[in-house]
């Protein structure tokens, strides 16, 4: 009954299905993506840039133009300048630390050993736990009265006793004492970061062939040699790439701060994101938290370009 | 300088022996091939004299020196990897320095070595390219480079030349022995390619099974195989073996000749040759059959040059001979060569 297709005998048969018309089927696909970033990224963009520029509030929410006002008033505020610093200072030095933690650990890891697989899953924990529900967890760790970190401490004779070296007081306060405080904050956020870290790490030193490291060996490197000349620029590339996302991670995250210190004391752990949040959100000043957002965003975009430089460049080698 | 001595070497990779057992020792600028199927140990062996494999039992000695438990930098060795291993975060120059630098050789001397290196392997106008830059034959010449560069007492090579296709494996297989000849470095290559060993090797050493079956020169392993397998991994067709009683009769197909282009009667048997099979190679014809009434064991191959153009045809029978001094018998259990030719 069929008779073979010929070209443009059945329109049928020559154009085929949807799914034979690759322009049309590259569109529908890709239209999806593009829908998901005009809607949940670009739309709230423009928005914030729009609020930055207003005078809007929750309550009244329309949009009057104001000029740059808000800005200049940001600045002009210490609780402002107070939370770019710390928002510098906690993102710079937690993701220092996971550099280092994650290399180590990664370089653990590498090497078979019994019962591997428990500890990988342990490493891996934080990353699979809501950040909420970790931090509550660190907020009981934290705890002025029942802090497990303080028992140990206590335990060790190194809290609580007149000789001690830490103190004669029975607990440390972590939250409570600005120091104190900053630190447990970037100690939540490496313990957030860390697995990615390490898992990012671990892919990057397997990624080394075997022979270069033996090659090094053979051509009479010491094991420190082999690390500096041979390990860390091989994996440069992918570190980075490690090392920019939990910038961004880090940069961007709110919940840590607000499960933990709620910014206290006294601001003393305020950073961008908490600062917009009760500025713009629990204070009801729409504009003014816009504009505080919007600072973050030459930072973002800089990571961006770095991650995506690194990541052509990991291409190449 | 330059001997390597190893000494009831074995690595047990689990239960499993790679290398079991092996006694071996170079002559002074000696070229060594190791040569075997994959995972005879070949490479485990070379791994183990490099350092970069521990020994579970026996002992390396480099110019006398027990080097066992010393570290692959304390051993003064170069080795040569099949994959190159160039770094390839590092330009041609800096390939070659790493070994003088790690040395804490000073930067005048590293520049006269690295380029004295480099001049001798022709890739002078390559040092400020990176390896991804290089073709398949530079990289290969900046890893011989940069083994030389040090001039190490032992050169190690692992299968250089697997990774170049079949024009310029010949080519570098040539340069090679040259350079090799020049320096006269002791050196131990690994490789499965029986034409590499022959053309390579002052003597073979070859494995089988974390064994080595035989070393002797090319010319005592082609023509005295010491057993079975080495008849039969060496040479291309390999060795005939035909079952006669309770001995293995060996001969090398060009060997086997038309009875016509014999010369003589003397000392020769004749057998007649049932052809199968017949294959125009060029510069030579395969004539594939089958000898004698027995239903096993009787398949064989000759080598006819091209020069010869005898008419021959698949299916007929013609009488085919061999001289007697080119048999080898073997032992039908052991596989081993038997004394003296057969009757």
């Amino acid at each position: 009954m069929t008779s073979p297709a010929r070209p443009g005998s059945s329109p049928g048969a020559s154009r085929g299905g949807i799914f034979d018309r690759q322009e049309t089927l590259a569109k529908l696909l890709i239209a999806p993506a593009v829908l998901y970033i005009v809607a949940m990224i670009g739309a709230p963009f423009v928005l914030a840039i729009l609020y930055s520029l207003s005078d809007a509030t929750t309550g009244e929410p329309s949009i009057h133009l104001v000029g740059l006002r808000n800005f200049g008033a940001a600045l002009a505020d210490p609780v402002f300048r107070l939370a770019l610093r710390n928002t510098f200072l906690f993102t710079l030095l937690s993701q220092s630390i996971v550099i280092v933690l994650s290399r180590i650990l990664a370089n653990a890891l590498l090497k078979p050993f019994r019962g591997k697989w428990l500890v990988r899953f342990l490493i891996m924990l934080p990353w699979t736990a809501p950040i909420s529900l970790g931090t509550i967890g660190w907020l009981w760790m934290y705890d002025s009265i029942f802090s497990p970190i303080d028992w140990v401490l206590r335990y060790l004779g190194m809290l609580g006793t007149a000789t001690a070296l830490l103190g004669p007081q029975t607990n440390l306060y972590w939250l409570g004492v600005p120091g104190l405080a900053i630190a447990s904050v970037i100690i939540v956020n490496v313990w957030r970061i860390l697995p990615l870290a390490t898992v990012i790490q671990l892919g990057g030193l397997s990624s080394i062939p075997k022979d270069l490291i033996e090659a090094a060996e053979v051509d009479g490197a010491s094991p420190w040699r082999r690390t500096l000349m041979i390990t860390i620029p091989l994996t440069l590339p992918i570190v980075s790439i490690a090392f920019l996302f939990g910038i961004v991670f880090t940069f961007t995250d709110l919940i840590v701060v607000y499960v933990l210190t709620r910014g206290g004391p006294v601001h003393m752990t305020q950073e961008l994101s908490s600062w917009t949040f009760f500025k713009g959100i629990e204070a009801g000043d729409l504009a003014q938290g816009a504009a505080i957002s919007l600072f973050m965003f030459p930072v973002l975009a800089l990571v961006a370009i770095f991650i995506l430089r690194m990541a052509r460049r990991t291409e190449v080698v | 300088m330059g001997c390597v001595e190893i000494r009831g070497i074995s690595k047990l990779f689990g239960n499993v022996p790679a290398v079991d057992q092996i006694d071996l020792a170079t002559n002074e600028g000696e070229f060594l091939v190791l040569l075997g199927p994959s995972g005879c140990g070949k490479t485990t062996l070379l791994r183990m004299i490099a350092g970069i494999e521990i020994p579970t039992a026996g002992e390396i000695a480099i110019d006398g020196r027990v080097v066992t438990d010393l570290p692959p930098r304390m051993r003064n060795i170069a080795m040569v990897f099949q994959s190159y291993a160039l770094y390839p975060h590092m330009t041609v120059y800096k390939n070659i320095a790493f070994p003088l630098r790690a040395r804490g050789v000073d930067e005048g001397t590293v520049r006269k070595k690295v380029e004295w290196a480099a001049g001798m392997f022709k890739i002078g106008r390559l040092l400020d390219r990176k390896p991804r830059e290089l073709s398949g034959g530079e990289r290969q010449r900046v890893a011989l480079a940069r083994a030389m560069v040090r001039e190490p007492s032992v050169f190690l090579l692992d299968e250089p030349l697997s990774n170049l296709d079949a024009l310029l494996r010949t080519s570098a297989r040539e340069e090679l022995r040259q350079f090799q000849r020049r320096v006269g470095v002791t050196t131990i290559y690994v490789t499965h390619d029986q034409v590499e060993a022959m053309g390579l090797g002052d003597r073979i050493a070859v494995m089988s099974q974390g064994k080595v079956r035989q070393v002797g020169s090319p010319m005592d392993i082609y023509m005295y195989p010491a057993d079975t397998f080495v008849a039969t991994f060496v040479g291309s067709p390999p060795m005939n073996l035909l079952e006669q009683e309770d001995v293995l009769l060996g001969f090398r197909p060009e060997t086997f000749m038309p009875s016509d282009a014999v010369e003589g009667s003397e000392g020769v048997i004749t057998y007649p040759f049932e052809v199968t099979y017949l294959e125009y190679l060029g510069a030579e014809r395969l004539v594939y059959g089958n000898v004698g009434e027995k239903s096993h064991g009787r398949h064989v191959v000759a080598r006819l040059p091209g020069s010869l153009t005898l008419p021959l045809e698949a299916g007929k029978t013609y009488p085919f001979a061999i001289a007697r001094r080119d048999l080898r018998r073997f032992d039908r259990k052991s596989g081993l060569a038997l004394p003296g030719e057969t009757a």
